[in-house]
């Protein structure tokens, strides 16, 4: 019997208003698998992920986060996961460490002192652990947040845009991390970013949106045979501008013949 | 439970961090009731020799100072400790972690104890300093009196945190000033009898008149009416039971319309 996916996302759908913002989602995360959210500003990518965290309630559909129904019971499931965005920061007052041990008593890390020694070690950010958040580079708080997210060691691992607005190196940085990270924890990772290098190089999995629906899906070798690509940015350029058929298209064809 | 205290104690922990990185910030805990007190400390001295009521009771004013003082500070306390949350654009962080509402408002309550206590204690010494009087000389009816009064600002205090965080920090300015609507009917300064009648059902209705009659009746009555207070102190449990459904119904108005990721700076 195969395991359940670490996240199960089935019918999941956004309105505000007259704005379908999340149409008909489904797919699942099989655990230890990199999920890559793509889709260029407004296809759904951050209010995918703030519904998986339950930050925003979705208008119908089922979530399911380590066999846990987010929509019912999700402070089940939120000690096993963590989320970073640069949309959202960390208290800028506070000193790095001081925000380390905030979120480690919030998600009740056993031995956070010791924790936080290693986390601060892993992500490079030992040399500012007493300086204040806010007075750190963008970098510099990137890895910060990083630390933040990985505080639990979690099993999840929800990241939104995790390099934009990074210099070419932090962002290599960060990318390989997160690589490291995932081999040697078998951690399941959502990401979302419109960046395709990073999406080539991190994810097991892409899930290609566009107006808030599915546009295809596979991994990023699939999508690029599919697409007649040899780059992922290429295969963005043909959802975008309308090129691509579609995985939707695709199998209305492939029913009709 | 642990979970529950230690989630609670980091919440509060993050709060006295801040407070000790920017003194600044609690500085208008003590600024703005100082200046009230000395005012009305004043005014009693000019009074006392020309009213008798004054020369019978000096302390009125400033006893009804100091403890509407303790409404107000309850309630900004408390709004401040969840503004410094959107300030620094923490809520996302905030609301995916394992802390639970009743947690973060718990948290938050402590915080706005903690606060108002900083504030209030050194203004009652200066108050005892400069004027001669002593809030303290209520006796044990003053941490009823504050028990209650704490209560009942921070159910005011949740209720104007759920709004600010549906509707953004344009609400900011309403939740200063939402206490200062009942001060008029709460009796702080008059007894509840100079209102008129149809007002006074209203009055009655808040906890704030029966601590402020009864500080009444202590001041120049000598007598503390015990049965008044039980009452205003389930009042104040009635209203903070219903000051946390509403900032419970505004968190779920807030994930149905998306905005605890949007508020911010």
């Amino acid at each position: 019997m195969p395991a359940s996916p670490s996240i199960d996302v089935r019918r999941l759908r956004k309105v505000y208003g007259e704005v379908v913002a999340v149409d008909d989602l489904t797919f699942a995360v099989p655990r230890g698998a990199v999920l890559g959210l793509l889709g260029g500003n407004g296809a759904g990518k951050t209010t995918t992920i703030s519904m998986l965290l339950g930050l925003l309630e979705p208008t119908a559909g089922e979530i399911q986060v380590l066999g846990v129904d987010m929509l019912r019971h999700r402070y089940a499931a939120l000690p096993r996961m963590n989320f970073s965005s640069p949309y959202v920061d960390l208290p800028h007052r506070l000193t790095v460490r001081q925000n380390l041990q905030f979120y480690g008593r919030l998600y009740g890390v056993p031995t956070l002192q010791r924790r936080i020694v290693e986390i601060a070690e892993h992500i490079q950010v030992a040399d500012f652990l007493d300086r204040q958040t806010g007075k750190l580079s963008a970098g510099q708080k990137t890895r910060v947040a990083l630390a933040k997210a990985l505080i639990n060691k979690p099993d999840v691992l929800l990241l939104d845009e995790p390099t934009a607005s990074l210099d070419p190196d932090t962002a290599d940085w960060v990318r390989t991390y997160l690589k490291d990270y995932q081999a040697e924890t078998h951690a399941t990772i959502l990401l979302a970013s419109h960046n395709m290098s990073e999406v080539e190089r991190l994810c097991d999995d892409v899930v290609l949106l566009q107006a808030g629906r599915m546009f295809d899906r596979g991994s990023p070798r699939e999508l690029l045979e599919r697409f007649g690509r040899e780059d992922m940015e290429q295969v963005f350029l043909d959802m975008a501008r309308g090129r691509g058929r579609g995985l939707e298209s695709l199998r209305k064809d492939e029913a009709a013949q | 439970m642990s979970g529950s205290i230690n989630r609670i104690y980091a919440l509060v922990l993050r709060h006295i961090h801040i407070w000790r990185s920017s003194v600044m910030r609690l500085v208008d805990s003590i600024y703005w009731p100082a200046v009230q007190m000395v005012m009305w400390g004043f005014l009693t001295q000019f009074l006392r020799p020309q009213v008798s009521f004054m020369a019978q009771a000096a302390g009125i004013l400033l006893s009804g100072l100091l403890l509407w003082e303790v409404v107000v500070r309850g309630n900004l306390s408390l709004s401040i400790a969840f503004l410094e949350e959107m300030w620094s654009r923490n809520l996302g962080h905030l609301f995916v972690s394992p802390i639970r509402s009743w947690e973060m408002a718990t948290g938050i309550i402590v915080v706005a104890l903690l606060r108002t206590l900083l504030g209030l204690i050194p203004v009652s010494l200066m108050a005892w300093a400069f004027f001669g009087f002593s809030i303290y000389s209520l006796g044990l009816p003053l941490l009823a009196f504050f028990l209650i009064l704490q209560m009942f600002s921070w159910s005011v205090g949740l209720a104007m945190s759920g709004l600010i965080m549906r509707v953004g920090q344009s609400a900011e300015s309403f939740a200063w000033a939402a206490v200062f609507i009942l001060m008029p009917i709460s009796g702080v300064y008059y007894p509840i009898s100079v209102l008129p009648h149809w007002l006074q059902p209203l009055a009655y209705a808040l906890p704030t008149s029966y601590v402020f009659e009864g500080m009444r009746s202590i001041l120049l009555e000598r007598t503390a009416q015990w049965h008044l207070l039980g009452l205003a102190f389930v009042l104040s449990a009635v209203y903070l039971v219903v000051g946390f459904q509403i900032f419970l119904w505004f968190f779920r108005s807030s994930r149905r319309a998306g905005s605890l990721l949007t508020q911010g700076e």
